[in-house]
């Protein structure tokens, strides 16, 4: 599956996450303190909210409705009332420009 | 009046999910991201400096009432049991609150600590009570979803008035205490407890029970009401301050609907009582945006009440409007308060439910 181009490396600033929507699906991409880059399904596995209008508290999304939270690096729940795990995807960066493998 | 079911499984718990009032999509005001991320921030300073102050009142004030009462003075003990019982009864409901929303401090154990002591305070099963929370912030005042509608339709006049001192709530949670220590779970908390969570529901049930079997215990054997007056006890004496600032967060207010605006209510309170209900009173912000800390709440509130209805600028100006239309209820009759919004709010989205019906 090849990268798909997502956003600008400057479009996400440091320890924050912007929605990312692709082929009628929602994604949630963040940008790490120590400048990284990540990307996870947009939705909270708990309700359907989206993570980006969360809070990104070092490697931790927050979802904004009910605290639930995950390690965005590898999806896993953290606090309830979040369970289940949010899918990740690959991420690398080329230039300026972050992309993401949807496989 | 129509007939509402507040049960979780009842026929209209099925008709929210039908119509599309469970976990819908809310009205919000709009607030730029760089804005709302700043006014999500956690700090560890304000919880900490108002934990220290509200433990060590409390300190403070049973040392001094327990000291008076076993003295023999009993009658000047009574203010200092008083003041204990607030802190306990009222101000835990509002640590209990802030601290399960994991917002209260920066600092995770913080919170947790703070959450599982008030949690016992106000005897509230930590784990259920997450999870039960949870459910009320994505089905504010939804008939048959939101467990915690506390004035229903037709309102339960006495049930109300006695839990002023805690009565009916206490026997409930003292009879779930029971339940859950069993090994058991109500029907009802099973509809938003995951089964994987029960364990641990069972787990606190039986330590808390135990913790009051020696309380009671305790005060048989010195023959004295001095351990209840400490444990347990201040859940009733001191309970009226949380129930009465927790009904006007929306009571009168429209059920049913998909708009903070319609169903909370913002009421401008003293200082002792905001410290009590640590900002609580910021009723239709917090909904509408429950990741903001109660310190930051003020200046949320300044941010978005251009389009909010104005606030009840008092706690006696709440009942005011509250009050009449609740005896309107008891009457029969189907209305709920539809307060005003200022000309630069967005307007009511009555197509996305039926308009409620608003009284005069």
């Amino acid at each position: 599956m090849p990268w798909t181009d997502a956003c600008a490396t400057d479009a996400i600033e440091e320890e924050d996450v912007i929605r990312w929507d692709h082929g009628g699906r929602t994604y949630a991409l963040y940008r790490s303190p120590d400048d990284q880059f990540f990307c996870t399904d947009g939705l909270c596995t708990h309700e359907q909210v989206h993570l980006a209008d969360g809070l990104v508290m070092d490697h931790i999304i927050e979802c904004p409705k009910h605290n639930g939270q995950f390690d965005y690096r590898t999806g896993a729940p953290l606090r309830a009332p979040v369970c289940t795990a949010l899918r990740t995807y690959p991420v690398r960066v080329e230039g300026t420009r972050v992309l993401v493998d949807l496989g | 009046m129509r007939p509402r079911d507040y049960s979780l499984r009842g026929p209209d718990a099925r008709r929210a999910v039908e119509t599309g009032l469970a976990a819908a999509e809310w009205y919000h005001s709009e607030i730029p991201r760089k804005t709302m991320k700043d006014l999500m921030q956690r700090r560890d300073g304000p919880a900490i400096r108002d934990t220290l102050v509200w433990l060590g009142a409390m300190a403070l004030l049973a040392g001094t009432a327990s000291w008076l009462w076993v003295a023999g003075h009993a009658w000047w003990s009574l203010p200092f049991w008083l003041g204990y019982g607030v802190l306990y009864g009222s101000g835990g409901d509002s640590r209990w609150h802030e601290c399960g929303h994991g917002t209260a401090f920066r600092t995770g154990w913080m919170n947790e600590a703070v959450y599982q002591l008030a949690s016992f305070m106000m005897m509230r099963n930590p784990v259920s009570w997450r999870w039960s929370h949870a459910r009320h912030h994505t089905d504010t005042i939804i008939v048959g979803r939101d467990p915690e509608i506390a004035v229903m339709r037709p309102p339960a006049l006495a049930r109300l008035v006695l839990n002023l001192v805690g009565i009916p709530d206490v026997l409930a949670a003292l009879r779930r205490m029971i339940l859950n220590a069993a090994g058991r779970l109500h029907p009802e908390e099973a509809t938003f407890i995951p089964p994987s969570e029960a364990p641990k529901v069972v787990r606190i049930a039986r330590l808390w029970l135990a913790i009051y079997a020696a309380t009671v215990a305790a005060a048989l054997l010195l023959s004295s009401w001095l351990p209840l007056l400490l444990i347990g006890g201040p859940r009733l004496y001191g309970a009226w301050h949380h129930v009465l600032t927790g009904l006007l967060q929306h009571g009168g207010l429209a059920d049913d609907v998909t708009d903070h605006r319609l169903n909370s209510r913002t009421v401008l309170m003293n200082p002792v009582s905001r410290f009590i209900y640590w900002n609580m009173n910021y009723h239709v912000e917090h909904h509408m945006f429950p990741m903001v800390p109660y310190h930051a709440l003020p200046r949320l509130h300044a941010l978005i009440r251009h389009d909010l209805p104005a606030p009840a600028p008092s706690i006696w100006a709440g009942y005011r409007e509250m009050l009449p239309i609740l005896r309107r209820q008891l009457r029969g009759e189907d209305v709920a308060l539809r307060r005003a919004l200022p000309p630069t709010a967005r307007p009511y989205r009555d197509e996305f439910h039926a308009a409620p019906v608003a009284a005069e």
